[in-house]
């Protein structure tokens, strides 16, 4: 993103629903995070959702209804953050598809769409890589969720923030980025395709002995998680935010 | 049982098949490490040949009734035939009828899926009429009664042992694992065909505005074998397949093969301008060439799919697809698999019949990554289930079920409020659920983001 953030300006948390309800600790640990790096931060507990179960679905007019319920809570926010790439995406790129014939909510999706940041993307576009520092002995790989990845272009990114923290030995796997089977409703609709998805994925660290797999999306997390002893893998797996918290606490 | 139940008990069963899954991921990540290298070797920049490509197909797209008359006279003046074929009865009706005319006994067929679009092997099995697949993956499929696995690889998910084991039963030879041995044994079984067939079948891979001519790519040559042999030459090509100049294939040949195998070029390259010629020593005496509708001009029609056409059926976004790989081509029990398929067969065969594919997908991308013509797949799957619902066509249980989220997850007091009713809903509804399904139930946290943030509860 090309948008620089004015020093020390406000930035509201937008809290996947996700994180909300069953992950609750990566939204702090991302409170914490922007906190370190100098930010005051706000939060509207009027938010849940951002619509895209629905949307992705299919179900595109209760994602409308839920998609106008964030932008009424996130219309005074100066910056939105998440620790999800695949809810900025929702926002960023498919808003504007939600929206298509709605030129009054069109408005107001622009001007969101420049105010949303995923967690990596924004210490990227804020330059405060440089602001974090820590150590930790350990063994670790990273998951760049598809959204993340393909609809938000987030590249290199979060292996240059984990590079700042000393110690750490990141392990990149030989074979191409595979999607780990969440996807949403998709992996209710088809569990049995989306486990298998998940064991393919865990593949790619086979033999890598890793301690913590990174990833950048809850959704991406709790798949993983749920699937992780039936594939086979003794690591953990946490959030971008939660792996710093742990990294600059240790520090 | 209907195609989406079929659907999932299949994925169930290919889901838990290691074998399948191992082979598969194994012969796609050779095609990956040679479609890279390839990809390298051939374009100074891979997305600026794609994007040159979509240019081409898109400027087919704003002229397509134009070229395909163009096409028609340009093949005509030679003396080949074209016929028109609304849908697949009509295409394989033509076929019976030039059957029929020249009291034909035996086809040979090369590779081509609108032949498999229009089931015409069914068919001439009906007419009881001999017929020999002569490409070798599709002759695999055909000896094993199996359907092709994938678009460009029918026999994919064989193993070299599979094969000869095949081949024995078969072909009645000797056991061999040897692949220059099993490819010698399948030629000398297709060579009788291609010398007495009646009738070569073929599919065509490009067809020819500027040129009227058909152009067909492999690499056994039993293509260029199949339309050169028999007295009649029929090749059946969907309408989307134009290009508008001879020129184009500069580009599009090693954009198919790059992406279609990772190859620098596909061993044979077939151009075709009509039948045997006065100056011409041989050659088929009759050619025809079927163009085939069966539902494109639907697509056609509507802004948001019509791009999906200027597919070249590479199979790339097959391969790229987590969803294919690991369900496997015959689970999606339809002439075309994976991502592109999950998208052109509701819109082919119907929306209500099909609409599921679209949501075996978990929308990662990948097939919109690796398309050489730049078809935004994983957004057109979206728009599949969007329409589907417009349509009427999805499924109404989940549909409810979001209505009711949305009401809601709309209101933080409601939220919260049923936050302890899910929980105590969850082991409630667990032990119906598969093992797969229960894993993934989330463990509801003790108190929602809101709740914490509002008491305070923070790290520091």
């Amino acid at each position: 993103m090309s948008t620089q953030v004015k020093q020390n300006s406000k930035v509201s948390l937008f809290i996947p629903c996700l994180v909300d309800q069953v992950l609750p600790e990566i939204g702090l640990a991302m409170a914490d995070l922007l906190r370190k790096l100098g930010y005051e931060i706000s939060y509207n507990p009027r938010q849940t959702c951002c619509g895209q179960p629905a949307f992705n679905a299919g179900h595109r007019t209760e994602a409308r209804t839920v998609a106008r319920h964030f932008l009424q809570t996130f219309a005074e926010a100066d910056y939105i953050v998440s620790p999800s790439g695949s809810c900025t995406a929702m926002v960023r790129n498919y808003y504007p598809v939600l929206f298509a014939k709605d030129d009054s909510l069109m408005t107001q999706v622009k001007s969101l769409q420049k105010r949303t940041f995923e967690i990596s993307e924004f210490i990227y576009a804020e330059n405060k890589v440089d602001q974090i520092s820590g150590h930790l002995d350990l063994k670790v790989s990273i998951h760049n969720s598809c959204h993340s990845m393909r609809e938000l272009g987030i590249d290199n990114q979060i292996e240059e923030i984990i590079r700042r923290i000393d110690g750490v030995e990141i392990f990149i796997p030989q074979v191409e980025h595979t999607c780990c089977g969440f996807g949403g409703l998709f992996s209710y609709k088809m569990p049995d395709i989306a486990s298998a998805m998940a064991k393919s994925r865990f593949e790619a660290y086979n033999g890598a002995d890793l301690d913590v797999l990174i990833v950048n999306d809850p959704g991406c997390i709790q798949h993983f998680r749920a699937e992780a002893s039936s594939a086979g893998f003794k690591g953990e797996v946490l959030h971008l935010v939660e792996f710093l918290q742990k990294a600059m606490v240790s520090a | 049982m209907n195609n989406y139940s079929h659907f999932l008990k299949e994925a169930k069963t290919m889901a838990a098949n290691e074998t399948h899954r191992l082979k598969i991921k194994k012969a796609i990540t050779s095609y990956e490490t040679q479609v890279a290298a390839m990809k390298k070797q051939q374009f100074s920049d891979w997305r600026e040949a794609r994007d040159v490509a979509t240019g081409i197909k898109n400027e087919v797209l704003e002229n397509l009734p134009d070229l395909l008359q163009q096409f028609e006279e340009k093949l005509t003046s030679r003396g080949a035939k074209v016929l028109w074929a609304e849908n697949a009865e009509q295409a394989r009706n033509y076929i019976g009828e030039i059957i029929a005319r020249h009291n034909a006994r035996k086809v040979v067929k090369s590779k081509s899926m609108t032949t498999e679009e229009i089931e015409l092997n069914e068919y001439l099995e009906k007419l009881g009429i001999e017929n020999w697949e002569s490409d070798l993956g599709e002759l695999i499929v055909q000896l094993a009664g199996e359907k092709p696995y994938h678009i460009v690889t029918p026999a994919m998910h064989k193993s070299k042992s599979e094969i000869a084991s095949l081949f024995v039963e078969k072909l009645g030879i000797e056991y061999t694992e040897n692949a220059e041995e099993l490819t010698m044994a399948a030629r000398a079984h297709l060579r009788k065909a291609f010398v007495t067939a009646d009738i070569g079948i073929t599919g065509a891979n490009f067809i020819i505005a500027d040129e009227g001519a058909i152009v067909m790519t492999e690499n056994e040559g039993n293509g260029r074998l199949g339309m050169a042999c028999p007295k009649v030459h029929i090749a059946i090509a969907g309408i989307e397949k134009m290009l508008p100049r001879l020129a184009d294939l500069s580009l599009f040949l090693p954009l198919l093969s790059t992406s279609g195998t990772g190859q620098q070029l596909t061993g044979y390259n077939s151009f075709v301008r009509g039948p045997q010629s006065a100056t011409e020593p041989d050659g088929p005496e009759e050619m025809i060439v079927i163009l085939l509708d069966n539902g494109r001009s639907g697509i056609y029609r509507q802004e948001k799919f019509q791009h999906v056409l200027r597919c070249i059926r590479c199979g790339a976004c097959l391969n790229a697809c987590p969803v294919f790989r690991t369900v496997g081509g015959h689970t999606y029990a339809t002439t075309y698999q994976g991502p592109i398929g999950s998208i052109i067969t509701p819109q082919l065969r119907g929306m209500g019949e099909w609409q599921h594919l679209a949501h075996a997908c978990s929308l990662c991308g990948a097939c919109t990554e690796v398309c050489p013509v730049g078809i935004d797949l994983h957004h057109l799957l979206l728009e599949t289930r969007w329409q589907a619902e417009q349509e009427d066509a999805a499924s109404k249980k989940w549909h409810f079920a979001i209505q009711m989220w949305s009401k809601v997850i709309t209101k933080r007091k409601m939220v919260d409020a049923l936050r302890p009713l899910l929980k105590l809903f969850i082991p409630v509804v667990k032990p119906f659920m598969s093992a797969n399904q229960q894993k993934r139930l989330p463990e509801m946290a003790k108190k929602s983001f809101a709740q914490m943030w509002e008491k305070n509860e923070f790290s520091r």
